[in-house]
């Protein structure tokens, strides 16, 4: 079982890391677009931590969370989206780019439903290698219109492949209510493959690792597919500068009713945690993103000379 | 040395990658069981299994997304897409995620997966099956892009796409398939990007690719008898394409014609040209000529296909004008 502790200790460092970045981008210290997922760490965090070094990670748009909870170094992350040459992409992907893949994360995504296919193709290598390693999918809830993902998922059944497709379900495809766009129920459809699908509350990280864990043991067995669906609740707009016009305030003003920060400090409190931890988790947290940040701020920009270098691997001499 | 048509050509440089490679594995459509469409993949299920040779959906999409996943994690995938009209499917994997994976990642992985595919027309297919769009994949970097037009090129050529550590788009040109000629037990490597002189000639240098190789060198062989040598250049790959060589040769014979099967608008022949106007404008003494296909799909009657696809004389007549 995951350590509840470390699980709110990620969800602290994402939305530590999220909240900075907001204010980053406001003050004009993070260019493009940025997609946050507060609100929803407690998916990132808990399913991760169903995860071993071995296994593989798909994600999205909104994938800053996953990235971090899949273990990418927060000085590498800060440095990638705040443009610097020491980001761990070499400030050539920014924020819908992160990766780290050495810790078998392959990447957030620009293209909505694109990162299931490449978790597909992840789950098909840990199975020609005859490893007991699996490959994990996010997907949001209005990515179930994007035909990829019928073919990903598929392709897994009839494979029996070790991919497990997570979905972040937050109500909204976009600037759309996903019920609006997508006609399809995730579990009438999941099953129609006769692939399982599990529900979980998102917002409740200990029930989304523990639905991890058993999602994940039963793929190391060879059982097949999975789907998990995990609602949970975009706070934020659908990037940052989203007016979010097509939102109701009042829906908007209650998130905080949601938040699995406070639901997980309130079951640890509950538990016997002292408080002094809590509160010593929260500014740990806090303290190593403003390190990471401070570290951003002095290094070096993208350098231009490596990227024209870097669209092929280097010639052999 | 033994006798191959490029189909079998293209098997033996399979068999031989997936001997040598465990990591090397393949998949699409009716690869396995079937055998392949044209038979390019026969044999391979019985001799590698089916782990190694896959049997997809009728999926582009997902075929190519796995592969991308698949050569993220390690592996060695060389999908094929049944013709290269339905590559349309394919498209975000190969261009948004296969072909930047290694520069958006900072050079973290490259891609090192292969995509097999057939193009061209002459078997009256009709307008979806017959297609020549490379052109659009030599415009995205981080691909890379070859089409053989020998048996022996499609075998060595195959063999360094498989052993190249980013992602390659292999063209097989599909009424090329049952050309026969010689490959070597043991032959030499030959890099991506590096041209070949398939005839010599001294007057004129006709740059081609794939089944227009064969058209430039029947129309050498008419010019021949009126007394004028063309040099016929096969460029092999086209994406990096062999500027230095075509540059050569058009400073031997200063007059230039660039042939191809595709569309001739916005194709590869117009950045030829482009370039060769800008690298080579001083060795020029006629304009620089293109022979390709009319903007117009590709026709299914055999008398309207017939009519759409250049030939040898429409290369000769090129020749002629540049000499004019």
């Amino acid at each position: 079982m995951a350590d509840p502790i470390a699980l709110f200790r990620m969800m602290l460092t994402i939305r530590e890391a999220e909240l900075a970045l907001a204010r980053l981008f406001a003050d004009g210290e993070v260019p493009g677009f940025i997609h946050l997922s507060v609100g929803q760490e407690g998916v990132a965090a808990g399913v991760c931590a169903a995860l071993g070094p071995q296994d593989s990670v798909a994600s999205t748009h909104r994938g800053h969370g996953h990235a971090l909870a899949r273990g990418m170094a927060l000085e590498g992350f800060f440095a990638e989206v705040m443009a610097k040459s020491t980001g761990l992409c070499g400030g050539r992907g920014g924020s819908m780019h992160v990766a780290d893949l050495q810790r078998g994360m392959l990447g957030a995504n620009g293209i909505v439903g694109a990162g299931a296919p490449i978790a597909l193709g992840a789950a098909l290598a840990h199975r020609t290698r005859g490893t007991d390693g699996v490959a994990v999918a996010f997907f949001g809830d209005g990515a179930l219109a994007e035909g990829a993902m019928h073919e990903t998922l598929n392709m897994a059944a009839i494979w029996r492949l070790p991919l497990l497709m997570v979905c972040e379900n937050n109500g909204w495809a976009e600037f759309s209510r996903s019920d609006t766009q997508v006609a399809a129920k995730l579990g009438a459809w999941t099953q129609s493959y006769g692939v399982r699908h599990d529900e979980v509350d998102g917002n409740d990280v200990v029930a989304v690792a523990a639905a991890a864990e058993e999602a994940v043991a039963a793929l190391r067995r060879g059982e097949g597919p999975r789907v998990i669906e995990a609602r949970t609740h975009r706070w934020r707009g659908h990037f940052e500068g989203d007016p979010q016009r097509y939102r109701d305030p009042e829906e908007a003003g209650r998130m905080a009713e949601h938040d699995p920060i406070a639901r997980a400090r309130a079951a640890l409190t509950a538990e016997g945690t002292p408080a002094q931890t809590l509160d010593t988790a929260e500014s740990e947290a806090r303290d190593a993103v403003a390190a990471a940040i401070a570290a951003a701020r002095t290094a070096p920009p993208a350098d231009w000379a490596a990227a024209l270098t870097g669209v092929y691997a280097p010639a052999e001499a | 040395m033994a006798e191959l048509r490029m189909v079998q050509a293209v098997n033996r440089a399979l068999a031989e990658a997936m001997a040598e490679d465990p990591s090397v594995f393949l998949l699409g459509e009716d690869i396995g069981a079937a055998g392949g469409p044209f038979g390019a993949t026969r044999g391979l299920l019985d001799k590698f299994g089916p782990d190694r040779v896959r049997d997809t959906p009728i999926s582009e999409a997902g075929i190519v997304g796995a592969a991308v996943g698949a050569a993220l994690s390690g592996l060695k995938p060389v999908a094929e897409i049944m013709f290269m009209d339905f590559i349309t499917l394919a498209m975000d994997a190969l261009v948004n995620q296969a072909a930047k994976a290694r520069f958006m990642f900072g050079g973290q992985r490259g891609v090192p997966m292969v995509l097999r595919t057939p193009h061209g027309g002459g078997l009256s297919a009709g307008p979806q099956h017959s297609q020549c769009l490379e052109a659009w994949l030599c415009h995205i970097p981080g691909l890379k892009v070859v089409c053989p037009a020998t048996p022996a090129d499609a075998h060595a050529l195959l063999r360094a796409a498989i052993a190249d550590p980013d992602p390659v788009v292999f063209i097989e040109n599909k009424a090329l398939y049952a050309m026969k000629g010689e490959v070597e037990e043991a032959p030499a490597p030959v890099p991506i990007g590096r041209a070949r002189i398939a005839r010599p000639g001294r007057d004129a240098t006709v740059v081609a690719y794939g089944a227009a190789v064969h058209w430039a060198t029947e129309a050498a062989a008419t010019l021949e008898g009126e007394g004028i040598e063309a040099e016929v250049l096969d460029l092999r790959s086209l994406q990096p394409w062999d500027e230095a060589a075509v540059l050569e040769s058009l400073s031997r014979t200063h007059r230039l014609v660039i042939a191809q099967e595709a569309v001739e608008a916005f194709g590869v022949g117009a950045e030829i040209a482009a370039r060769m106007a800008e690298i080579g404008f001083d060795e020029l003494d006629g304009p620089i000529l293109r022979v390709g296909a009319p903007f117009t799909p590709v026709p299914f009657a055999k008398e309207l296909e017939s009519a759409y696809r250049p030939d040898a004389a429409r290369i000769a007549a090129a020749v002629r004008r540049t000499l004019e």
